[in-house]
């Protein structure tokens, strides 16, 4: 029996796409057997951003108004064998063509199968949020070191609770270890003790996120991403493997990055 | 960055870098968000005055409110609680 884990935030923009692509594509790699669900209703974009947008027949609408088969809707990520796929969402319905009471059956019928049930929740607070957290045992909540993102994040967590999935696990998202050295962006710290909740990751803002969207590949799959690496990171804490945070000290970031080019990392 | 500012920096006096001052805005705003989504919060707070106070005097439990007001850069929590009798029997 797998675990069903819903990606939100309340904010948009601050990466629940990108976190849950890299998230499913890193426990791919780990030899997990793992389902993406997009359930931003409208406006998808988990299939480009995992560079599936040309495979989709059927989406989730089709599957939960009883059109075709869960197995026909999913879609197979070639570059896993069998342990990766990715239910999209429909484009041209809304949030309302779903009911929590589907996503309940939805979910319990796909961790029946899959180690990791992974749900890409819209921003919001609205049914789109609700349906997208309806069938979730855990959560994780991604926010940006900036105040508008700290501030939906920590209504999102009240949501959670209020909604009996406790004890979410939050992803810094875009830090920027330079502008925290200045003292121009929050620090990990200084987040947690805001939102009170327990750190799952932190990921650096990356430009190689920019280039791995564009490409439709994950950059967990880059060995030379440092947002990589983190999502690498964050997937095996999620196995329940202890993983330190990875240095993100500005003075060791050329350097290290140097090393790691010509092979000298430890 | 101004001169001023970059020298405090050097002398480790951080006060005025946009990070804390993101942290305490955040803190504030977070406090009346906090209060806006739980009033169920805010009934337990009441009912537990109601027990303390109602050791001392006897008040107008119906009338008593309770919120929380947010002013300038501080956010206060804001009791009225009509007394209806005082009571002089209370040992200390």
């Amino acid at each position: 029996m797998g675990e069903v884990i819903v990606v939100t935030s309340g904010k948009g923009g601050v990466g629940k796409t990108t976190t849950t692509a890299n998230i499913g594509t890193g426990l791919a790699s780990l030899g997990k057997k793992v389902v993406l669900v997009d359930t931003d209703i409208g406006l998808r974009n988990l299939d480009v951003v995992m560079g599936l947008e040309n495979r989709i027949v059927y989406d989730l609408i089709d599957v939960s108004d009883g059109n075709c088969r869960l197995k026909q809707a999913l879609i197979k990520d070639k570059r896993f064998d069998d342990r990766l796929f990715l239910l999209p969402a429909a484009q041209t319905k809304d949030k309302n063509a779903i009911s929590e009471q589907q996503m309940k059956d939805l979910c319990a019928t796909l961790k029946e199968e899959f180690d990791y049930t992974i749900i890409d929740c819209p921003a919001g607070i609205e049914q789109g949020f609700k349906n997208a957290i309806a069938g979730a045992e855990k959560a994780l909540v991604i926010t940006t070191p900036e105040v508008s993102a700290v501030r939906d994040a920590d209504r999102i967590i009240g949501l959670l609770e209020a909604a009996e999935l406790p004890d979410p696990r939050l992803i810094i998202n875009r830090l920027r270890p330079a502008m925290v050295k200045q003292g121009d962006m929050m620090d990990i710290d200084d987040m947690i003790d805001i939102l009170a909740v327990s750190l799952l990751g932190v990921v650096p803002e990356d430009e190689k996120i920019v280039v791995s969207t564009n490409r439709g590949e994950p950059a967990v799959l880059d060995e030379m991403s440092l947002a990589g690496e983190a999502y690498r990171n964050i997937s095996r804490r999620l196995t329940g493997e202890e993983v330190p945070l990875m240095n993100l000290d500005v003075n060791d970031g050329l350097m290290g990055r140097l090393r790691k080019l010509f092979g000298f990392s430890k | 960055m101004s001169l001023i500012d970059f020298l405090q920096r050097v002398l480790g006096k951080e006060t005025n870098t946009s990070k804390n001052v993101a942290k305490e805005r955040l803190r504030l705003v977070l406090v009346h968000d906090r209060s806006s989504i739980s009033p169920h919060i805010l009934n337990a707070l009441k009912e537990d005055m109601i027990k303390v106070i109602s050791t001392y005097m006897e008040i107008d439990e119906d009338a008593l409110e309770v919120s929380l007001s947010n002013e300038d850069d501080s956010v206060a929590l804001v009791a009225n609680i009509p007394v209806v009798k005082m009571k002089r029997d209370y040992q200390g």
